[in-house]
């Protein structure tokens, strides 16, 4: 921790500090803006899932728009545990995280060679199989009803019992040191030698193969821990809800990820967490009013991508750093 | 046993044949300069001998070893670096961060989810000693993107340097720049290959450049073979005169 405060500039750590503390302390200073604590929950999830969309969009600098599938698969493989084989919630997480991350792999092998457009283009097609066999196969997924019902499960941490399915706060927590143990993982092989290539092949990918770096592999391991984080953050969903929704594999959902990425900063950390903030708290405030949110969520993007090209963080973080 | 040698590549680009039935031998130490007019095939040249593309027809042996079907990274493996017409670096990030990247790589820890503080150290004793050697002292926190071209130039060699290469090709490493810049590139080139014992193949258009560093210098037009030799030798070549010095004096 000491070499920490003495290698990063004083002001990342300040950064970092305050968004710990807003995330630790958020059921107590939601309800002060009218917020509730499982609208706080949702935003953890969802972010999580735009940044893992962004550790491949932002550092790798491969766009995947089909990313809602290894979510979707993420949220079956839980919610099937939990339904039809074990009442265990971290059974659950473990299923649906490694369920998503293997088809992710696999996946990745066949659609490493393709770029840019064609890259996206197959993972949107890829992408809506997986949700047409969710919304096809009823007997086992639910079909366009979804499935359920199945309930996430208290944890058993030897002396005591969390119950996380009736205390919306306990459940919070829960969710908020999963986010945590994710993307401390996330940061961590960011700042790696293998994350540094990364970054390589996003700024230049000629110069990264003509250093070495066979970037067909290298993307196929991004590609797949994205997709492990994804379903990681797709298995939260299904306990947040309570249900599997096929829609959540659908190619709009992955959109929805990337326009969180983009709004919030594609090129910083916190960046996609930032834009599952405003799209969620956009969804609930407004689809309350008006049918037509998405309209004005569409508008705001449209906003911000013409105006803040780096995104809301970026542009924040520009005045901070002019300043 | 000589380091590289080409037989008889060709490469076409449908009707276009850009390498014709060229063949070049280069021994360990050596400075050998590539010239010829714009489009006579230097490039795509380059390009056959670092994988880029794979010629139509010919072998490539690099240091004993058939190389012509590897792929441009596992030539990079066997020891062959290389930089570009149009410099490429990482723009968005530092001096040191490009750097550092091809220290890694060369280090085979391009894999590693963690480095130890004794290999962290190791790695950045090396990207200072490079930072030293390429005169980017001053500039080794800054976006390479911001800067000149010069040193833009700079970091691209030395991060092909970075490789511990046995082979550097450079293509028109003083393309585009001012005297000032020329003159302290040719001095790096200089230095690696005299101090550093490092054999270089360079493709360059100054001719001030070509004779003042090259051992031997092999002259290409219009993808065809057109004559090789000594400095001297090149300079006294009466079908070089017609095709190219002729031209541009
Ligand atoms: N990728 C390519 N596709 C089609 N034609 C090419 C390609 N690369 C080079 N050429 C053509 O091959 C010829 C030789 O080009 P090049 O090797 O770049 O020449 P030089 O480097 O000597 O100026 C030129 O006519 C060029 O237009
Ligand atoms: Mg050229």
């Amino acid at each position: 921790m000491k070499q920490l405060l003495k290698l990063e500039p004083r002001r990342k750590v300040a950064a970092l500090a305050a968004i710990w503390a807003a995330l630790m302390a958020a059921p107590f200073w939601m309800p002060l803006l009218g917020g509730y604590t499982a609208l706080g929950t949702r935003v953890l999830v969802l972010g999580l899932a735009a940044m893992s969309v962004n550790f491949l969009l932002g550092f790798t600098g491969v766009l995947s728009f089909g990313h809602a599938a290894w979510f979707g698969i993420g949220a079956y493989g839980c919610g099937m545990i939990l339904k039809y084989i074990a009442l265990s919630t971290p059974l659950g997480i473990l299923a649906g995280t490694l369920a998503g991350g293997i088809a992710g792999a696999v996946l990745g092998a066949l659609i490493v060679r393709r770029r840019g457009v064609y890259f996206a283009m197959v993972t949107i097609a890829f992408g809506q199989v997986f949700y047409y066999i969710a919304f096809q196969w009823s007997s086992v997924t639910g079909g366009d009803d979804g499935l359920r019902p199945f309930y996430r499960q208290p944890l058993h941490l030897g002396v005591a019992t969390l119950d996380i399915l009736n205390n919306a706060v306990a459940f919070y927590y829960f969710v908020l040191v999963c986010f945590a143990l994710a993307v401390a993982a996330m940061a961590f092989i960011l700042r790696s030698p293998f994350g540094r290539t990364m970054l390589a092949i996003r700024e230049n990918e000629r110069r990264a193969r003509f250093l070495g770096i066979p970037v067909e592999l290298h993307i196929w391991i991004a590609f797949t821990l994205s997709c492990f984080f994804m379903a990681y953050a797709g298995s939260l969903y299904a306990l947040v809800n309570n249900f599997a929704d096929p829609r959540g594999l659908h190619y709009s959902q992955s959109g929805d990820f990337v326009m969180m990425a983009v709004m919030g900063g594609m090129r910083s950390f916190w960046g996609p967490l930032l834009g599952a903030v405003v799209f969620v708290v956009f969804q609930d405030y407004v689809s309350s009013i008006t049918i037509n949110w998405q309209i004005f969520i569409g508008f705001l993007f449209v906003l911000v991508v013409l105006f803040f090209p780096r995104g809301i963080l970026g542009a924040i973080r520009r005045t901070v750093v002019a300043s | 046993m000589s380091l590289l040698q080409v037989k008889n590549v060709s490469k076409h680009f449908g009707s276009l044949v850009a390498v014709n039935n060229i063949s070049m031998t280069v021994e360990p130490g050596e400075l050998r300069a590539i010239i010829g007019p714009n489009g006579a095939g230097k490039t795509t040249f380059f390009n056959l001998i670092t994988g880029f593309f794979t010629p139509n027809t010919g072998r490539i042996i690099f240091d004993g070893r058939d190389v012509t079907d590897l792929l441009p990274a596992r030539r990079v493996w066997c020891g062959i670096a290389r930089t570009f017409q149009v410099t490429e670096v990482f723009p968005e990030l530092t001096v040191r961060e490009n750097l550092r990247i091809s220290v890694e790589v060369a280090s085979g820890m391009r894999l590693r989810a963690w480095l130890s503080q004794t290999d962290d150290d190791k790695i950045r004793a090396r990207v200072r000693e490079l930072i030293e050697m390429g005169g980017l002292a001053g500039k080794a926190d800054r976006q390479v993107g911001e800067l000149s071209h010069g040193d833009q130039r700079a970091t691209e060699i030395m991060m092909a340097l970075a490789l511990k290469p046995r082979l550097l090709l450079l293509d028109e490493p003083t393309a585009g720049m001012g005297d000032q810049e020329t003159y302290e590139i040719t001095q790096l080139i200089r230095r690696l290959h005299r101090d550093g014992k490092l054999t270089i193949v360079l493709i360059e258009h100054d001719m001030r450049v070509v004779f003042h560093l090259a051992d031997r210098i092999m002259v290409l037009d219009q993808g065809k073979f057109l004559a090789e030799g000594t400095p001297p030798e090149i300079a006294a070549n009466k079908a070089v005169q017609t095709a190219y010095l002729g031209q541009a004096a």
